[in-house]
């Protein structure tokens, strides 16, 4: 980490950079939150480690229309969200410096709670810089252990892999966490019979709270206004009364950002209420690569996108790929 | 909030018999925003539109609802009668409660209540309708026409006879199409080259026909009154305006392993060739897949015999871009490949042929000059089988549900003429039904069997057996004397089903125009419009929209230059002012709608926004309404919902719906 920040003070100092994206520590040791760097002084609450997770992409929207040039600090999977950000011209990457910055696998602080770790003051092993293999916790209950990989997102098992798709510079190793398939989770749902998964997704979406964190942080999601906020839809703002509405939100964003979303997983990362809302994404996007051929969206800036561009070898209604 | 009047059409009994139209018009009373309904037996008549125009004099009506037949019959009519009483044509919708209603139920009351559905659902959107008013686009006075078979060319000719400028564009070396390869036509037997080769003569030296041989349509863009066409001109190897055709490099080559396409592959062309003596232009090409100069460097040849110098073994694609008001769709049909019919033994007889094989094989001009033989040893056949329907009228997915319309004309032909010119040959031909509607077809089979004694046995072939001698094991059934039947046969002709060129999916897609699915081009309506698509500005002749015989094919042709010098004629078009239209403020600039856009209509630009007093220079669509169709693909595209479509927008569907599930 020191040698990010170093660097991040040299291109304060010699004006390459106006201002840097990063994250700041939390009120505690586990929850940093995004957060903008103006001067070398601020930089005292900067930290990167295991549970920075937030993808800072998005973000970028906002910092392309300021003044001078941001330095943003992208792992390997938000550049793909910045890629299709790009693509979809809502960051200018002339105003965006990017650290591409190393990744071993971001923590999930609830996996270590659900195993009975409470009361925590401080944990060591989340460093980025030579990370553990075991992370080991001070709570007020003593010192506890916890395998790193035990603790980590859903989103890392299936790791996209540990190459930066777009950066100005590189700081910091990355490693492929990926231990699973991508599509495990999809294929088990699509055995189900229709009332299973019925009984499946009303089970889990009936958790919703509406507090649209999903929305909010969602890279894809960066509409000037939601249909789900402008008076202009009568799906403006129903209330949460109705099984309906908790059902048909997820399932419009999900078809609002099929073809577009970058699995980066932010979405169930940010749930209150621990929705696997990745998994109506993956499914479109499993369904796009058996219909169109493999495709990741943000990978490739100028690859032309399978559900809004035709050709002439596209599958044709009925037809299963 | 609008002041709605709605009609209730009785269509004489159509509607009436089946919905309680009375019913209709009191329920519809009730929504909001009606301000007057009632009923009448023909609304679409003179008296029926004065009723209209009467209601919105008195009644001071802003909106019209006419429950009717489909917008596609009457549509236009009711919104003239609402201009002529002076509202906007725009502020008319129709309720379907024909075609969509009374007549696909039985039930009155079930009907009556779907009538009802559909009525609010169109005061429901009447209620957010919104006067529009057409713009206008210019007329390109120039015709394409794809295809040069004989429907092109009889599209080409009428067009061009009318004086309008025609471009026929040709996939092969020369034009002619399948006509070309028939020895004789039914029922008339005349030679086939002989009645159309004055025809082919006749677009060539026509001053208002353009023809493109060896080419094919790249690229389609614009609308009806102003299509840009890409026509790639594949390299010929050969310079059109140097050769004259003496033929000398087609005898010199020494690659002469190219399957003959025009001989259906019975025999082999040399890599430069032109396609048949009569061929237009006279011209050959080098096929670059045989010729041993364009794959090894070495040979040579037909440049050093070339007298004229026409030989450029340099020459390039060739891409031309052109302007066209109107586009004819001939391309024509082949016959389906005979793979899933094994047990006829297509492919391990050589004696088992198809009947465009066995055309060629009888013609003059073919690969056995004429003569009836066996391919396989050149003896003359004593029994030849023919079967019927071999993909036709097929139950399973193996073949065409469709009947292929000309097979049972040209058997009787093939086997009156194989019985004319040799006595002594015994003709079978096995068949579902017989079907002879035209013009002395009926006759013309007849003669078959009476005057020429062919066998003809109602029945299908199981299965045809090679022997090991080399003869061919018929295996069918008579189902009039209900007997297996087996018969030794020299010769097994196969009266395979034809379909739409394969080609023709791409240009469909190109043009935007529907096919069904079967690959034939749909009409706009199957009676009443049968020689236009439902995209506007384009036209169909000939087989790739049915299967037809060649006068059927003529007609239709004819028929389809009229409509396009209809329009030709022209020199201004209304354009649908049902066009997309951006929310400035809600759009995001991603660019999704433009890449969804079949007509290139949405550009972007950076433009000064005042969002509720943020002032920011935002990327923003921009929508030429002059090339937008109105099709909608970029409102569903659309993630920020801010693309509608006028006349059609988001709000006026959820209202409908709305309105249907209330």
């Amino acid at each position: 980490m020191q040698e990010l920040i170093s660097r991040i003070k040299a291109l304060l100092a010699d004006k390459t950079v106006d201002r840097v994206l990063g994250w700041k520590a939390g009120d505690m040791p586990y929850n940093p939150e995004p957060a903008y760097f103006e001067t070398e002084e601020d930089l005292k609450d900067f930290v990167y480690d295991g549970f920075c997770g937030a993808n800072l992409s998005k973000y970028m929207i906002e910092a392309s229309k300021l003044e001078g040039k941001t330095l943003v600090c992208l792992k390997p999977c938000d550049t793909y969200s910045f890629n299709q950000l790009i693509k979809e011209h809502r960051v200018d990457r002339e105003k965006a410096y990017i650290i591409g910055v190393g990744c071993k696998g971001k923590l999930d602080i609830d996996k270590i709670k659900a195993q009975g770790i409470k009361g925590i003051k401080s944990i060591s092993g989340a460093e980025i810089d030579g990370a553990a293999d075991t992370l080991k916790i001070d709570t007020m209950y003593g010192e506890k252990t916890c395998s790193y990989a035990d603790a980590m997102l859903e989103r890392c098992h299936v790791c996209k892999g540990k190459e930066h798709m777009i950066y100005d510079e590189i700081i910091g190793e990355s490693k492929d966490t990926a231990d699973g398939n991508r599509f495990d989770e999809v294929a088990k749902i699509e055995a189900m019979s229709p009332e299973e998964k019925f009984a499946f997704f009303q089970k889990e979406l009936s958790k919703c709270i509406r507090c649209n964190a999903c929305r909010n942080v969602c890279p894809a999601c960066s509409c000037r206004k939601c249909v789900f906020d402008s008076n202009k839809f009568d799906s403006a703002q129903k209330a949460n009364v109705v099984s309906f509405e908790e059902k048909m939100f997820h399932i419009i964003r999900a078809f609002h950002v099929a073809g577009r979303c970058t699995d980066c997983g932010e979405c169930s990362r940010v749930c209150p209420q621990g929705i696997p809302l990745h998994l109506f994404n993956r499914k479109f996007i499993k369904d796009i690569n058996a219909f169109y051929g493999d495709y990741q969206a943000g990978a490739d800036v100028d690859a032309k996108a399978p559900l809004t561009n035709f050709t002439f070898d596209d599958i044709e209604p009925g037809e299963r790929g | 909030m609008q002041r709605i009047g709605v009609f209730v059409c009785h269509c004489g009994s159509n509607i009436a018999a089946t919905v309680d139209v009375k019913k209709v018009v009191e329920l519809i009373k009730l929504e909001p925003g009606v301000v007057h309904a009632e009923d009448y037996q023909y609304m679409c008549s003179e008296a029926g539109q004065e009723k209209i125009a009467v209601a919105i004099r008195e009644k001071g009506l802003t909106g019209i609802v006419v429950c009717s037949c489909s917008p596609r019959m009457h549509e236009a009519t009711f919104r003239k009668a609402a201009e002529k009483a002076g509202i906007n044509p725009y502020m008319v919708e129709i309720a379907n409660i024909r075609e969509q209603c009374s007549w696909i139920h039985k039930d009155m009351e079930e009907a009556t209540k779907k009538a009802v559905i559909l009525a609010r659902a169109a005061v429901a959107k009447v209620n957010l309708n919104a006067p529009l008013k057409p713009g206008e686009s210019l007329v390109t006075k120039r015709a394409l026409v794809i295809g040069g078979g004989i429907a092109g060319i009889q599209t080409a000719l009428d067009i061009a006879d009318a004086g309008y400028e025609v471009d026929i564009v040709e996939k092969t070396p020369s034009i002619g199409g399948r006509m070309s390869q028939l020895d004789k036509t039914f029922p008339t037997l005349d030679c086939s080259a002989c009645i159309l080769t004055p025809k082919m003569v006749d677009a060539a030296a026509h001053e208002k026909i353009n023809i493109y041989t060896y080419s094919e349509v790249e690229k389609v863009s614009g609308f009806v009154g102003d299509f840009t066409v890409d026509i790639r001109k594949k390299a010929r190897y050969v310079d059109m305006d140097k050769c004259t055709g003496c033929g000398v490099c087609q005898e010199k080559c020494p690659s002469k392993k190219a399957p003959s396409e025009f001989n259906r592959g019975l025999n082999k062309r040399s890599a430069i060739y032109t396609p048949f003596a009569q061929a237009i232009p006279n011209v050959p090409v080098i096929d670059a897949d045989y010729c041993v100069k364009l794959k090894t460097g070495k040979c040579g040849l037909c440049e050093k015999v070339c007298q004229a110098g026409a030989i450029d073994y340099t020459q390039k694609d060739e891409i031309i871009t052109q302007k066209y008001g109107a586009i004819v769709v001939a391309t024509g049909f082949d016959v389906i490949k005979l793979d899933k019919y094994d047990e006829y033994a297509y492919s391990q007889s050589k004696d088992v042929i198809t009947s465009l094989e066995l055309e060629r094989i009888m013609n003059a001009a073919g690969p056995t000059k004429g003569h009836l033989e066996r391919l396989s040893d050149g003896k003359a056949p004593k029994n030849i089988v023919f079967i019927q329907c071999v993909g036709s009228r097929c139950s399973d997915n193996r073949g065409k549900s469709y009947c292929s319309k000309i097979c049972c004309m040209y058997t009787a032909k093939h086997a009156m003429l194989i019985r004319d010119k040799y006595p002594d040959v015994n003709v079978t031909v096995f068949y579902i039904d017989v079907r002879t509607p035209g013009k002395n077809f009926d006759e013309f089979y007849r003669r078959a069997v009476e005057e020429y004694g062919v066998n003809y046995i109602k029945g299908q072939v199981g299965k045809v057996l090679p022997q090991p001698d080399g003869q061919l094991l018929v295996q069918g059934v008579d189902l009039i004397d209900n007997k297996q039947i087996k018969m030794e046969a020299d010769m097994v002709v196969l009266a395979a089903a034809i379909e739409p060129e394969s080609s023709v999916r791409k240009i469909a897609t190109m043009l935007t125009a529907s096919i069904d699915t079967n690959n034939f081009l749909t009409e706009a309506h199957p009676k009443l419009r049968p020689v236009e698509s439902p995209t506007a500005g384009v036209f169909l002749s000939g087989v790739c929209q049915g299967p037809k015989d060649i006068p059927e094919t003529v007609a239709q042709a004819g028929a389809a230059a009229v409509k396009v010098v209809g329009l030709l004629a022209k020199d201004k078009l209304l354009t649908n002012p049902c066009t997309a239209k951006p929310d400035e403020l809600l759009c995001n600039g991603c660019s999704t709608c433009a890449n969804v856009c079949p007509y290139g209509a949405i550009s972007y630009e950076d433009k000064l926004i005042n969002d509720h007093g943020i002032r920011e220079t935002r990327r923003v669509a921009s929508v030429n309404s002059a090339l937008c169709q109105g099709c909608g693909a970029c409102t569903v595209a659309c993630p920020s919902g801010c693309m509608d479509l006028q006349g059609f927008s988001n709000r006026q569907i959820i209202a409908e719906v709305d309105a249907i599930c209330r």
